[in-house]
């Protein structure tokens, strides 16, 4: 399990940067996108990874917290869920705003003289 | 401990969250309502912030000591539940930014917050985000309120629009989102490396990391600390910041000249809190790089002063000068330089927000061409209903003698910038440079920095003046612009504020050394938030 969440985590990482430094606005947003799964991934993964544990403790008694997963990282990755989501969201607008404005998609708002 | 002087603390964040969500439900028609609201709700927190700043630096209640102050938000004990932390920094913070607000958004009313929708809410939702990064205990709430100033600032770098505005905020809004990444990624690593994200019980804890773990730590603190840098624009991570900050309206930029400060704040509260002299094998493991960084954005912003051609991207350089003094500083550290470098960071601040807001109406004279139009063409339809048809006059007298007073604030802000005495600029550049003698050897780290400093006051004054003489002293054929008092006014206060820092300088330097004795103290910090009595629990 351990080999395929770093094999997803760098996949991700590497397509997002890879996205991220092309000239095109949309291909930027979607390596953001890319890399902003790799994180919650990560961070998902800074918790230790554990299956078949619920993160949730019920009001029974005393527990043996070794039993449940960490619940922090997830209520990190909600938090960093929604926000990225909202952020690609104004991003979005901001790219649609240039396009209309200078014309074309590069990040520069101008061509590359070729 | 009782009483609304308890749960002050929180009015900083919640106030402006409160009334920035109120004004969205009216529309730009009634705007005279929303200035009066969001007046008056800025004008209250600089009085919220001078009461916190008593409260910290003379106790409440009964206790007259000078102790942090812990708000334990859901009444949850520290290290699980959230808290607010006010103590000697962060008050000062507060002060600092509800004072550059009130100034900017009054200076705002003369035009700025016409020429966009919604920009008052955008404005008071900014002041909550900074606030809330002031006042936070824990670092995941710091990603939090960060998100919140920043996503209100790219609202507020768009303000106004136009294709300058428009894509200089594209390149604002990936470089920060990406940097969040990156603070994502340091907090994940904190946590795995110590599994707790509180800021009182990661410094307890942090001694005692094993050695194995050391690693994933630093790793984590370093890349934590590179978002933080790009958000304070070191070299090389701060080509963005000049343009960026050159295209936003004089109002905004004049705020955001704060929001650099707020990377600089969380450096500074680490760097002490997490990695001080008595973190065990982790203390002080930036600080050289932190020093070498400070030093070559100093350069860069000092051949990036004498390159400007604008009087825009003079100060954008000027701000990038201002971070690499007070990061240089903060890695090499101590007692009265940390003082020192407190004084400069609230003289530079109230200085370059005041230049913003001057540099507008002295170049509104020129023949060239408006670059950033104060008013642009709305990109989207639904942006301007309710808009109204046609623009009112300038509110305010239009008072004469426009270009003696727009001169006389200029090279006030000048001699301020370029750190002349007897302005506050040279008392807070004096002190960091004495307190560098003070050390028992002074090593060359130190006379680089006494050198870089003094260079960057003398780009400073070379190219303000060089600015000031081409476009003040160059006779206009057309007759000067008219000056509202609106505009006057927060310049003058400005500028009157940094009149009393420099007379005032013994009781504030007391009081900055108190802040850094504050920084210095851990474990006081440590305990009152790890054992801040929960509301109901009898205090024993």
């Amino acid at each position: 399990m351990e080999i395929v969440l770093a094999l997803a985590i760098g996949t991700l990482t590497a397509s997002g940067l890879w996205l991220l430094f092309r000239p095109r606005t949309f291909q930027v947003v979607l390596g953001l996108s890319l890399l902003s799964y790799a994180v919650n991934l990560f961070i998902l993964a800074a918790g230790r990874l554990r299956t078949d544990a619920p993160p949730v403790i019920g009001r029974e008694g005393t527990v043996d917290p070794a039993l449940y997963a960490d619940p922090v990282p997830q209520a990190l990755v909600l938090t960093a869920i929604v926000i990225s989501f909202a952020t690609t969201a104004l991003l979005l607008v901001v790219l649609l705003a240039s396009r209309g404005l200078t014309g074309t998609d590069h990040v520069d708002g101008e061509e590359e003289e070729s | 401990m009782s009483g609304w002087m308890h749960h002050l603390i929180v009015a900083p964040i919640v106030l402006p969250l409160a009334i920035s969500a109120l004004l969205l439900a009216f529309d730009e028609r009634r705007r005279a309502l929303k200035r009066v609201f969001s007046l008056a709700t800025v004008g209250a927190l600089i009085g919220i912030s001078i009461i916190l700043l008593w409260q910290v630096s003379h106790g409440v209640g009964a206790s007259p000591v000078a102790a942090p102050h812990v708000y334990l938000l859901g009444n949850w004990p520290a290290p699980f539940g959230i808290v607010l932390v006010a103590d000697h920094l962060s008050v000062l913070m507060l002060l600092l930014t509800s004072l550059l607000g009130f100034t900017a958004l009054f200076y705002a009313m003369a035009r700025w917050d016409r020429s966009g929708p919604r920009f008052h809410v955008l404005f008071l939702l900014l002041l909550t985000g900074i606030n809330g990064a002031f006042l936070t205990g824990d670092i995941f709430n710091l990603f939090v309120f960060f998100e919140v100033l920043l996503a209100a600032s790219y609202g507020l770098i768009l303000h106004g629009a136009g294709t300058e505005r428009t894509s200089a905020s594209l390149h604002y809004i990936t470089i920060n989102i990406a940097a969040s990444l990156l603070f994502l990624i340091g907090v994940a690593m904190i946590y795995a490396a110590t599994g707790t994200l509180n800021m009182a019980d990661l410094a307890e804890r942090i001694p005692l990391v094993p050695a194995a773990d050391l690693a994933l730590l630093e790793s984590g603190a370093a890349v934590l600390g590179t978002a933080f840098l790009v958000k304070s624009g070191i070299w090389p991570l701060s080509f963005w910041l000049s343009r960026t900050y050159a295209a936003a309206a004089p109002p905004v930029a004049a705020l955001f000249a704060v929001m650099t400060k707020v990377g600089i704040y969380i450096i500074l509260r680490l760097s002490w809190l997490l990695f001080g002299d008595t973190s065990g094998e982790a203390a002080g493991f930036a600080d050289n790089w932190l020093i070498w960084s400070g030093f070559a954005t100093m350069l860069f912003g000092t051949i990036g002063i004498l390159s400007a051609r604008t009087l825009t991207r003079v100060a954008g350089h000027y701000v990038l000068v201002s971070s690499g003094t007070l990061l240089a500083a903060i890695g090499i550290g101590g007692h009265a330089l940390t003082a020192a470098l407190l004084f400069y960071l609230v003289s530079s601040t109230l200085a370059i927000a005041a230049l913003y807001l001057i540099i507008e109406p002295v170049e509104r004279n020129t023949d060239e061409e408006d670059v950033v139009a104060g008013v642009a063409e709305p990109v989207f339809d639904d942006e301007y209903t309710g808009a109204p048809e046609e623009e009112e006059d300038e509110i305010g007298i239009v008072i004469p003698g426009t270009i003696a007073i727009l001169g006389g604030g200029f090279i006030f802000c000048t001699l301020l910038l370029g750190g002349l005495p007897p302005l506050s600029g040279f008392i807070a550049k004096f002190a960091i440079i004495d307190a560098l003698f003070r050390h028992a050897t002074i090593t060359p780290t130190s006379w680089l920095l006494i050198g870089l400093i003094i260079c960057s006051g003398l780009a400073t004054l070379i190219g303000l003046t060089r600015a000031g003489i081409d476009l003040l002293w160059t006779p206009a054929e057309d007759t000067p612009p008219p000056l509202s008092i609106i505009e006057v006014a927060p310049i003058g206060l400005l500028l009157a504020t940094c009149l009393a820092l420099m007379v005032g300088a013994g009781p504030i330097f007391l009081y900055m050394e108190k802040t850094a004795g504050a920084l210095g103290d851990r474990s006081a910090y440590v305990e009152a938030v790890l054992k801040a009595p929960r509301a109901g629990e009898i205090q024993p």
